[in-house]
């Protein structure tokens, strides 16, 4: 079934360093920016501020690999429409590739440099963010990759029914950036009104973001089962619901 | 097969068979139902009603497995701004379930080989034509579909692209194309079927087809001999002969060509011109549907 997959992969990876800004605006500018806060802002950062400091050392790189993760979901929801309305998915079409082949080559790419990007982060961080954090690595490593899976698989549904390249990256941005401020990242679900606090639920960022936050913090795994069953859920729903309603033309 | 979009009715009871090896041609103008019947034939479309058979396949139930038996061509198709010409033929050759064709070789013949490391954003229209062409030929296809594959192209790309569909034909493949242009279907196909408003009106090789629908012939040709006109009205083929000293002689059937250059030896008739006006499809169009396949 995934005949192929590999070679696509390797070759959307290659197109997409090819592109005006292509690697520059998704990996180096973040890691610019971060850089330069950091140098700005680091020196500054007493451990007496509490406040600051649980935001720098918790909620800052959640929010940072939740706006990365959201922003590979709205660059994979522009490229497939784009190669909808271009004509390329119905090319691809008239061979044996099947869609999810397609679209897992396009979240192997966006895996790979939202990775890239992290890694980065993470060493700039350890040089210019001296406040003396030793997160976890590889849980939450493994954490995001599970948060980003289920992220991107909203992706995939947006992607496979957004009709035209110019409504994409504005239908994406309004679904995916609402659900960040009911995710509990700026304020604790608890102190929600219940309107929004229902919507918290639902919102499948806000197990992301708790489990992110968690696993950084140092929270064993078995403290968060049930964020990772419904991130799991989430992608299981929209990947089947996408492959039923993905649209080639 | 019918195939309905909404209240339209895109192709409405066609029917027809094509024969292993040959060029099949189904002709008609823009919005005929060219491209929707021969999507349902490659799997890409459903018709709403009717039966599909591609070598022995369905192209509903079994796509994948008919997708690895045929090539297909789309029209308006693109690919990927930034790939490389190389990387194309790569990524099919790896599609299929079998062995590839030789990309290298398939771009030498399609004039292609300089252009490996290009991207497809910066071929002319001719090259992604033939790019199209030898992505469709990358598995080795047993019947190749080929979707107005010279529409956009110069004279001379086209003429370049009929010499590679017939050299298609030349290694046993099949070859089912649409065109729009008559002259295409005229040179290229061994037989024909005209589409008009989702219907087949005819069918049959374009020769025939011009031989039943369009019989008459014309001779036009330039003497100073009196008597010219007088002999030519004598040929049994000939209906009219009109004009001073340039006879426009009209007849029907194919023996009135023979006839008049016959005529003109016998009777040592010397003419300074001589030309014949030919029937074509683009008259037996005219003369089925009434109006000419441009409007």
């Amino acid at each position: 079934m995934l005949h192929g997959l590999w070679k696509l992969t390797w070759i959307e990876l290659k197109i997409f360093l090819r592109e005006p800004l292509g690697a520059i605006g998704t990996i180096f500018i973040p890691v610019l920016v971060f850089v330069l806060v950091g140098r700005a802002v680091g020196p500054k950062l007493t451990p007496a501020s509490n406040a600051a400091n649980s935001f720098i050392g918790v909620g800052l790189p959640v929010l940072a690999s939740i706006l990365i993760a959201i922003s590979a979901v709205l660059s994979l929801v522009t490229i497939i429409s784009i190669y909808r309305e271009g004509g390329i998915l119905k090319r691809l079409r008239a061979t044996p590739l099947r869609p999810q082949t397609i679209l897992t080559a396009h979240v192997i790419v966006k895996l790979l440099l939202t990775a890239a990007t992290l890694a980065l982060m993470v060493l700039a961080g350890k040089r210019y963010y001296p406040v003396g954090i030793h997160p976890p690595l590889v849980g939450f490593t493994i954490a995001l990759l599970i948060s980003t899976c289920s992220i991107l698989s909203i992706g995939f549904l947006i992607a496979s029914i957004v009709p035209t390249a110019r409504f994409a990256q504005p239908i994406g941005a309004v679904i995916m950036y609402p659900m960040i401020a009911v995710s509990g990242l700026f304020a604790p679900i608890a102190l929600l009104p219940p309107m929004l606090h229902a919507l918290a639920i639902v919102v499948p960022l806000t197990y992301a973001v708790s489990l992110l936050g968690g696993i950084w913090r140092g929270d064993p795994w078995s403290a968060h089962v049930g964020d990772v069953a419904a991130l799991a859920l989430v992608f299981l729903v929209c990947t089947a619901l996408s492959a039923k309603v993905f649209r080639w033309e | 097969m019918r195939k309905t979009y909404g209240a339209t009715v895109a192709v409405d009871e066609v029917s027809f068979e094509v024969n292993d090896g040959e060029i099949f041609g189904l002709i008609g103008p823009n919005g005929a139902g060219k491209t929707t019947t021969m999507e349902c034939i490659e799997g890409i479309r459903t018709p709403d009603r009717g039966a599909i058979s591609v070598l022995g396949l369905n192209p509903f139930r079994d796509v994948y497995q008919l997708q690895n038996r045929i090539g297909v061509q789309l029209q308006q198709a693109q690919l990927q701004k930034r790939i490389k010409v190389w990387e194309a033929m790569d990524l099919w050759a790896s599609l299929y379930g079998k062995r590839a064709a030789d990309g290298e070789r398939l771009l030498e013949q399609l004039g292609l080989a300089d252009k490996r490391n290009a991207w497809f954003m910066t071929l002319s229209g001719g090259q992604k034509q033939r790019l199209f062409i030898a992505l469709a030929l990358i598995n080795d296809p047993e019947v190749v579909f080929l979707d107005e594959l010279t529409t956009g192209l110069d004279p001379q790309s086209r003429r370049a692209i009929w010499d590679l569909v017939r050299g298609i034909r030349e290694r046993g493949k099949t070859v089912f194309l649409t065109t729009h242009l008559m002259e295409e279907a005229e040179r290229l196909c061994d037989r024909v079927a005209v589409i008009e408003h989702g219907r087949i009106i005819a069918m049959d090789t374009p020769q025939n087809l011009v031989n039943q629908h369009c019989p008459d012939r014309s001779v036009i040709l330039s003497t100073d001999d009196p008597q010219a006109a007088e002999r030519f009205r004598a040929i049994r083929q000939v209906e009219a002969v009109t004009g001073e000293s340039e006879l426009t002689i009209r007849g029907r059937g194919d023996d009135l060509v023979t006839e008049v250059i016959q005529c003109l030896s016998e009777h040592r008739i010397r003419v300074t011109s001589f030309r014949t006006i030919l029937p074509n499809l683009e008259d037996v169009f005219l003369k089925l549907t009434g109006h000419s396949i441009r409007d």
